[in-house]
């Protein structure tokens, strides 16, 4: 079997498509690179659509943190401290059981045990408390000139934050934020690890190396193949976030440009 | 009553691996900064090589990774005049001698194998991020204190344990109360690990249960099981930072910092 009908059979095999049967023998490395990457799929799903709601919600979240009323300020701070002071790992498996026990009551929790809208849901509000909490920072450093010169234009309540809090923290956030991008691509990885069961073998990168690993008793070669697809991943995350800092700091002559420092996490 | 302790199987395992840890984070940290170029070589990749990467995929990998390493050394050693390859095809095949644990040891012998392999990956894993941290702090501190030593006719090797070492820990302890939380969390990856640790038994008990099996019959309490894990791993990464908060005002406390300046002010 050549390797261009491997990658027709299994390129899009994570998500349902190409031939059913995983292989079972003589493993080839065309077939590795295909069904591993196929399940970068997941990875990518999941990180993308948890960081686009993530960022409205941790944009709330950061701004409650450092709100002036009582209430909103409490609960916005136990939402950060509930999802960042617990492993996610475990987030995911109260997820899962969790929805499994509101879906014996009530039909409309059906498609929340499955990992595309379950995991989906934990993995965004896991990412809103950890980008909630580096806006809150952020928010805290602005400089004050920039508030006292918006005031002094007369601009208050929605536009002030338009036009000058909310670019301000996103400039002083997105070093950070571009470390918490990267890391919940990585952390996309545990889904299938937790309760979540991948349906019809479709799963995430992860699930497939581990499936080679667990077939052939060598991990010498899916991990690799693993790790230089995240490393991919990560560079075009980089780049991505770095497009954006680059628009944030338009307005800076050329050498005052902030650059991005990253100094990825570890684990959460 | 497993429950309770694969509660201090995840105790133990922190209390083991933390200090593990920091030593092959002082090893690697002390190799990144050595003058001697092939060992500081080895310290700079050993930091470098952790980055990223998913760190699931480092454990997964080192678990098999190691245990096949232990078992291929002993192959070698044990039995010299075996002629056929280790890797046959998609098999690892060692003699029998060579099994570890041998297949006849006891249940207990299997788990402490397990668990001390889990503990070494970690330890792997957490040391590099230490050595990244220790090897920060190293060159944190003022450099005139390392000329002053100099001055003084210390050599190389009291300079760096009688003013480096001391001064550094002020410099490491937020990255390193930061670790010691990263690693609070992983612990339930010991599950992947295949240790019985709290993930695997809540699962256990909290399924459901009919009466002929048990005499305390109940529903799926998983849900339940799992949101009391998550309150352990609050009031836990809590109380550390309460801890930690603590340690580092009594390091701070004469230090040449600003924190350690305004600490003397407001006595």
């Amino acid at each position: 079997m050549s390797c261009w009908q491997t990658i027709q059979d299994y390129g899009l095999r994570a998500v349902g498509y190409g031939e059913r049967l995983l292989p079972r023998e003589d493993f080839t490395l065309c077939e590795q690179f295909t069904l591993i990457g196929s399940g970068m799929i997941w990875n990518v799903y999941f990180g993308f659509f948890a960081l686009l709601a993530g960022f409205f919600l941790a944009t709330a979240v950061g701004v409650g943190k450092a709100s002036s009323n009582r209430l909103i300020r409490k609960s916005a701070s136990w939402f950060i401290f509930v999802f960042r002071g617990s492993p996610l790992f475990i987030q995911f498996f109260f997820g899962y059981f969790l929805f499994l026990t509101l879906k014996s009551n009530y039909a409309f929790f059906d498609p929340f045990t499955a990992a595309w809208l379950g995991a989906l849901i934990v993995l965004f509000l896991n990412t809103s408390a950890y980008a909630g909490e580096i806006f809150y920072g952020a928010l805290q450093s602005i400089p004050k000139g920039d508030t006292e010169a918006a005031d002094a234009y007369g601009l208050t309540g929605w536009k002030r934050f338009k036009r000058v809090i909310w670019p301000t923290m996103l400039r002083l956030a997105w070093p950070a934020y571009t470390n918490e991008a990267i890391f919940l691509f990585h952390s996309t990885t545990l889904v299938f690890l937790t309760g979540f069961p991948a349906w019809q073998q479709r799963g995430d990168a992860l699930y497939y190396a581990q499936y080679f690993a667990d077939k052939t008793f060598n991990p010498f070669i899916p991990y690799p193949i693993l790790a230089g697809y995240f490393i991919v991943l990560t560079l075009i995350v980089i780049s991505l976030f770095g497009l954006i800092n680059r628009r944030l700091n338009r307005h800076l002559p050329q050498g005052q440009r902030p650059k991005l420092r990253l100094r990825p996490n570890l684990i959460r | 009553m497993n429950l309770y302790w694969s509660v201090l199987t995840v105790l133990t395992l922190l209390g083991i691996t933390a200090p593990v840890a920091l030593a092959f984070g002082f090893a690697g940290a002390s190799a990144a900064r050595s003058a001697f170029a092939p060992l500081r070589w080895i310290g700079k990749t050993y930091i470098a090589i952790v980055r990223g990467v998913p760190d699931i995929a480092f454990f997964l990998f080192f678990v098999i990774a190691l245990d096949q390493a232990i078992e291929y050394l002993r192959h070698r050693a044990l039995c010299p005049d075996w002629s056929e390859p280790v890797r046959q095809g998609n098999d690892f095949v060692v003699c029998q001698a060579a099994k570890m644990p041998l297949g006849e040891a006891p249940q207990w012998v299997h788990e402490t194998y397990g668990f001390s392999i889990a503990v070494l990956t970690f330890a792997i894993v957490y040391g590099a991020f230490a050595a990244n941290v220790l090897f920060g702090a190293m060159r944190a501190v003022p450099h005139a204190q390392l000329e002053t030593a100099a001055a003084y006719g210390m050599s190389t090797r009291q300079t760096f344990w009688r003013v480096l070492v001391p001064q550094m820990w002020v410099f490491a302890l937020p990255g390193l109360s930061n670790l010691w939380m990263l690693l609070i969390k992983a612990t339930p990856l010991l599950f992947l690990l295949g240790v019985e640790d709290v993930v695997y038994w809540a699962r256990e008990l909290g399924g459901s249960k009919t009466p002929r099996f048990t005499d305390y019959p109940h529903g799926d309490w998983r849900m339940w099981y799992f949101l009391a894990l998550l309150v352990f791993y609050l009031a836990f990464t809590r109380v550390s930072e309460v801890v930690l908060d603590r340690l580092m005002a009594r390091l701070t406390h004469g230090q040449a910092t600003a924190a350690g300046e305004a600490q003397r002010k407001a006595a």
